[in-house]
């Protein structure tokens, strides 16, 4: 370890420190309304930090850590998504009374486990990134003293270890079959192996590892059949956590997820055995998503399945990614240009979910009714917010979309896409529920609504992302280039 | 002097301004709302510098580079969608007529939407939203996202972006007519313009999907105007695509063309916009909405070339629409609807030049127009401030008491007319003369009858002139028992807003024509200076050369016109209008029933085949077919959601399972499956 190293993973340095900082300003200062505002101007540190080490992509910590445009990509999208969780959470957090630093400080700190997975190019490194994401988080779930939410915190905690132990042990069957730890040198032993006997599925211990892994990743992305946990813990967690959960941990897991495949798999061996794993279970995915949040009436629930649907027209990404002789970069640019717009697009809808629900005190779509009325402000948000998720222009979510299902068709997964838009419909008629709850319905009580500063602002930040992205995706899908142009490279 | 980013902001400071008002004067500041009025003013007025300084750039400088490539918008594989301006002499000339008119028009609307002219005293015609200022800012946010749509609409660089601007000032023209939405004729009007052009719209879409559909696998992105406009023709040479392939194309967008230009048969909805401000109006018939689709079929020009059926039918409905409209101009009695006839006519005649070739004389016919259409628009809008009325019957006498108003809309009159040396009379002459020298049969009918329009246009706009302004005063608003609601009689001239517009514009309805286009070299001005630079890169045949004595007999046609009116409609007529109303009596009749047009469309195309017929069937299907299908499918999803919802028991070791078993069935199907 040298000054090189520390400085490669500056930003998540900077920001466990911001974490530490924030605990001992709540230690010391009863004003704990200074807490959001730290955090937020603290956050300027690790992004300060991530623009830096963009220009001097290298590998450090003996080969552990990997600083590229793809990991600086994803931290940028979990900065992003932290300060926009943190400015919601402003008045949220004030029920926590004296446990408000915790509670910023845990999202900082699963913020940093986040990152670092963004990086991690190691097994052991990638795991320990893993926990110390997943923590932080099952202790926000459970922060509000209630049973719900309590049981959230439990519920995520024990099936995120299952989810552990399942990864491990396909860590665990990959360092047995290949001697390493390395993604690059698991990718070269693989290689070797392959070109010697054929396919990955004829070798059960890489076939096995391969899936437990994915399966391990699958809980994190919440994909169908790994995401039974996502409802319950979504309902019981605070808002503004939900909210993160639906998005930073979602990026971190599919970051991940597409270093590892395009680290130790060659192209033929993608397209040959993987793809269609992937296109499967997007498809299920979309579906199973869709069609229960139909049914839902209580909007984080709704929004728990809506994020395993938007999980499964990621994958459709995953899914394209082989081609069949070259390959196809639009699929995995298309993932990373929906998980940007699904940040913005998500943490609007949340913040307003935070205000409404501040208001009303339940969860539920009713309380949206007549919303028009109260506070045409976020009415609209939500509004934009909702068409986004359908995947409508002018918002960033269409442009996603059209991405990800035109890498479907130029792989010739046209049957994927078909499904997928067919998927996007169905969406639209739980999405506009709310639209139509929201502008039609009456209210029970008649009184305006007024969103403090930090939720107001965060949302209209956030959904400005939304439809300047939406005209203008240039400079994420730049960004995105970039990105996976390194990582393949 | 000018550069692309000054061009963009053409088009960018009136969209900034209709933002401004839209989304921040409107909603928070609608107290203030009297600065939209300036807002949108001071922004078209940039813009309008601007335009003429792009227009000189590119009069001057004939290797225009002032526009580089089109900036890449999206792309997704090999589908590349970009964004950008494509400047040539056709788009410089629009931009200015755009943003000079739009000007003129903003500035005129200060004066005429003021609330004390149309609120207060009559608040019992107006919603409770015009008692006071708030229309005020809603009309500005209106007319600047106006502007600046068919300001995109003329820069366009490919047809998609052509196609969204296109829809936009459909929108538009839909929100302005209907402005007075409480009135229910306005709101019939705005509805009726929009469904009409939407028919026309959908065959240009038509025609953008099979465009792209036989062109999207030959190479160069076919969405690019500038690529289609260069190689299309040459594909269609090299057999890669059928000339009926071709002619589809081209006819697809000439049915859009109708529908924006309201040509025969889709004209029906152009009169009725009436209904709309005045402003709009003349807006709408000078330089927005109905140019555009003549500005559509000049801008794919090479392809039209090269459909002669297509040509044919363009020069046909050219032709057949300048006599159609001047004869339900004869005899409208509402000042307004005689213009918005005349406005079709013209349009007419555009058309008849596009068709038979004459790319030059036809824009320089919409360039002149737009001056004086936007003039006599105005001029009426500045009557009716005085009397209350748009209906002539009760005008009469107005010429002492708004001097000015007269004096310009008489040059608009003459102007429209074509009266020697007016700049009507250089464009419509040369539109006449390249019919006649085209000379094949489908030339000569429209020169025929264009030549016709020419006299019915003379007549119908002195009638319309000595109507309103010689005789007596014949009661306006307190007589006419329809006109209530647009205002009190005060017979003075109008306020200097209203007034300073038409002074100016009457300048260019004066000069513009022999300034810009004269038949010989003039000045420091080479002879057909405007026509030759908009044919400069079309490889078109020579023009032919001015012909004095067609001009003295489409003259002496427009004198004859004047002179039917002056002897029908003078104080002592020596023909009374009613005589001549009884000797052509069912011709009168038809004529002022549009044809019946409307009755064909609203009775027997709506009410028999669609209504008895189509949707009948439509219905069936929907019922039957769609609906129990989607019920089906519906049932199905919401079964096996309620299935898959079983599962979600809220207990943690349920959830594990799931996973664990979603483990072994992945491994087994790679294991067994494969």
């Amino acid at each position: 370890m040298n000054y090189a190293d520390i400085i490669l993973i500056a930003p998540e340095i900077s920001m466990a420190l911001l974490a530490s900082i924030i605990i001992i300003v709540d230690l010391f200062s009863s004003n704990k309304k200074l807490l959001a505002p730290l955090s937020l101007t603290g956050l300027l540190a690790p992004l300060c930090f991530c623009i830096m080490v963009r220009d001097n992509p290298s590998i450090g910590f003996n080969g552990t850590v990997k600083v590229d445009d793809f990991s600086v990509f994803f931290k940028y999208v979990i900065i992003l998504a932290t300060g926009l969780v943190i400015l919601s959470s402003t008045t949220y957090a004030k029920r926590f009374d004296k446990h408000q630093g915790e509670y910023y400080s845990l999202i900082l700190l699963s913020a940093t486990g986040m990152m670092l997975l963004t990086s991690a190019i190691e097994l052991i490194t990638i795991y320990i990134a893993l926990e110390l994401t997943a923590l932080p988080t099952a202790a926000l779930a459970a922060f509000i003293r209630e049973k719900k939410s309590a049981e959230s915190g439990v519920k995520f905690l024990i099936l995120s270890a299952v989810s552990s132990a399942v990864l491990l042990y396909g860590m665990v069957l990959i360092y047995g079959f290949t001697g390493t730890t390395y993604l690059s040198e698991i990718g070269t032993v693989i290689a070797n192996h392959l070109s010697t006997s054929g396919q990955v599925t004829d070798n059960g211990i890489l076939l096995f590892s391969v899936i437990l892994i994915t399966a391990g990743f699958g809980f994190k992305i919440s994909a169908v059949p790994f995401q039974m946990w996502a409802p319950d813990v979504y309902e019981g967690a605070p808002t503004p956590i939900t909210g993160f959960l639906s998005v930073a941990s979602k990026a971190a897991g599919f970051a991940i997820i597409l270093r590892i495949l395009y680290t130790v798999f060659e192209n033929e061996t993608l397209s040959s055995d993987w793809a269609s794993m992937m296109a499967v279970l997007s498809a299920i995915s979309m579906s199973v998503g869709n069609l229960i949040a139909i049914k839902q009436n209580n909007i984080k629930r709704m929004l728990a399945y809506s994020t395993i649907a938007q999980a499964g027209y990621i994958m459709v990404g995953l899914a394209a990614m082989a081609g069949n002789t070259t390959l196809n970069t639009s699929g995995p640019v298309g993932i990373l240009v929906y998980l940007a717009g699904y940040t913005f697009t998500n943490l609007a809808a949340f913040a307003v979910i935070t205000a409404v629900s501040e208001d009303s005190g339940d969860d539920s779509i009713d309380s949206f009714a007549g919303l028009i009325k109260k506070s045409p402000t976020l009415a609209v948000i939500m509004t934009v917010s909702m068409i986004s998720l359908i995947g409508i222009p002018p918002t960033i979510g269409f442009m996603a979309k059209i991405y990800l299902f035109g890498a479907a068709v130029e792989t010739n997964l046209t049957w994927l896409a078909i499904v997928g838009v067919v998927n996007s419909v169905v969406s639209a008629y739980y999405y506009l529920r709310v639209v139509k709850t929201m502008f039609i319905d009456s209210p029970d009580e008649k009184h305006e609504i007024h969103p403090n500063l930090g939720v107001l602002s965060a949302s209209v930040i956030a959904i400005s992302g939304t439809v300047f992205f939406g005209f203008f995706p240039k400079p994420i899908i730049e960004l995105a280039r970039d990105a996976i142009n390194t990582l393949i490279g | 002097m000018i550069n692309e980013q000054l061009v963009w902001a053409i088009f960018f400071i009136p969209l900034a301004s209709f933002c401004l008002l839209a989304l921040l004067v409107r909603p928070f500041f609608n107290s203030y709302s009297y600065i939209s009025g300036p807002i949108a003013i001071v922004s078209i007025g940039i813009s309008f510098i601007l335009s003429l300084l792009t227009f000189f750039e590119v009069a001057t400088n004939s290797n225009h580079n002032l526009v580089s490539e089109p900036n890449s918008w999206l792309e997704i594989g090999d589908f590349h969608f970009t964004v950008g301006i494509l400047m040539d002499p056709l788009t410089a000339v629009m931009l200015v007529v755009v943003t000079g008119v739009s000007l003129m028009v903003q500035i005129y609307s200060m004066g005429y939407m003021k609330p004390s002219n149309h609120g207060s005293e009559n608040a019992e015609h107006h919603g409770p939203e015009e008692l006071g200022k708030p229309v005020y800012a809603r009309y500005f946010a209106y007319m600047s996202l106006f502007t600046a749509s068919m300001l995109g609409l003329v820069m366009a660089a490919n047809v998609v972006q052509l196609f969204v601007f296109w829809e936009l000032v459909g929108l538009c023209s839909y929100l302005l007519i209907g402005f007075w939405f409480h009135r229910p004729a306005a709101a019939a009007a705005a509805k009726k313009a929009f469904i009409v052009t939407r028919i026309g719209d959908f065959g240009f879409l038509i025609a953008l999907m099979y465009l792209f559909f036989k062109t999207h696998n030959k190479g160069d992105n076919y969405l690019e105007i500038s690529v289609i406009n260069a190689n299309l023709p040459g594909l269609v040479d090299a057999g890669l695509i059928t000339a009926g392939a071709l002619t589809l194309i081209a006819l697809g967008m000439f049915v859009g063309a109708i529908g924006k230009s309201g040509q025969f048969p889709l004209h029906t909805w152009l009169p009725d916009a009436m209904e709309g401000p005045t402003p709009v109006s003349a807006l709408i018939h000078a330089a927005t909405m109905v140019t555009a689709g003549v500005f559509l079929v000049a801008r794919f020009f090479p392809i039209f070339e090269h459909s002669p059926d297509v040509m044919l039918i363009v020069t046909i409905i050219g032709g057949v629409t300048a006599i159609f409209a001047a004869t339900m101009g004869l005899v409208a009695n509402d000042i307004k609807r005689v213009l918005a006839y005349s406005t079709v006519s013209q349009l007419g005649y555009m058309m008849l030049a596009l068709g038979v070739g004459a790319y030059g004389p036809a824009i320089f016919h919409l360039f002149t127009h737009a001056f004086f259409k936007a003039l006599l628009f105005l001029g009426s809008g500045s009557v009716n401030h005085a009397t209350g009325t748009f209906d002539m019957r009760y005008m009469g006498g107005l010429r002492r008491k708004m001097p000015i108003t007269y004096i310009t809309f008489l040059i608009g009159s003459l102007s429209l007319a074509g009266i020697f040396p007016l700049a009507g009379f250089w464009s419509k002459d040369e539109i006449l003369l390249n019919a006649w020298d085209k000379g094949d049969v489908a030339s000569i009918i429209g020169f025929s009858l264009a030549l016709i329009a020419v006299f019915m246009t003379a007549f119908y706009m002195f009638r319309a002139l000595l109507l309103t302004f010689e005789g007596d005063f014949r009661g306006g608003s307190d007589k006419d028992p329809e006109a209530q609601a647009h205002g009190p009689v005060h017979l003075t001239e109008s306020p200097f807003p209203m007034v300073l517009p038409l002074v100016i514009l009457a300048i260019p309805a004066v000069i513009i024509g022999f300034l810009v286009n004269p038949i010989k070299d003039f000045g420091g001005i080479p002879a057909h200076w405007f026509t030759h630079k908009l044919e400069h890169s079309l490889h078109l045949p020579p023009p032919p050369a001015f012909d004095p004595i067609l001009a003295i007999i489409s003259s002496l046609i427009a004198l004859l016109g004047i002179l039917l009116a002056w002897a029908m409609y003078k104080r002592n007529p020596y023909l009374s209008p009613a005589t001549m109303g009884r000797v052509a009596g069912p011709i009168y009749t038809l004529f002022l029933n549009k044809y019946y047009v409307d009755e064909v469309y609203e009775k027997f195309i709506t009410g028999r085949i669609y209504y008895n017929g189509i949707a009948l069937i439509s219905d069936w299907i929907d019922r039957n077919i769609v609906d129990r299908t989607v019920n089906i499918i519906g049932w199905l999803g919401a079964n096996f959601g309620s299935l898959i919802r079983e599962l979600q028991t809220g207990q943690t070791q349920m959830y594990a399972t799931v996973t664990s078993v979603g483990i072994i069935i992945i491994a087994a199907v790679y294991i067994f499956g494969m």
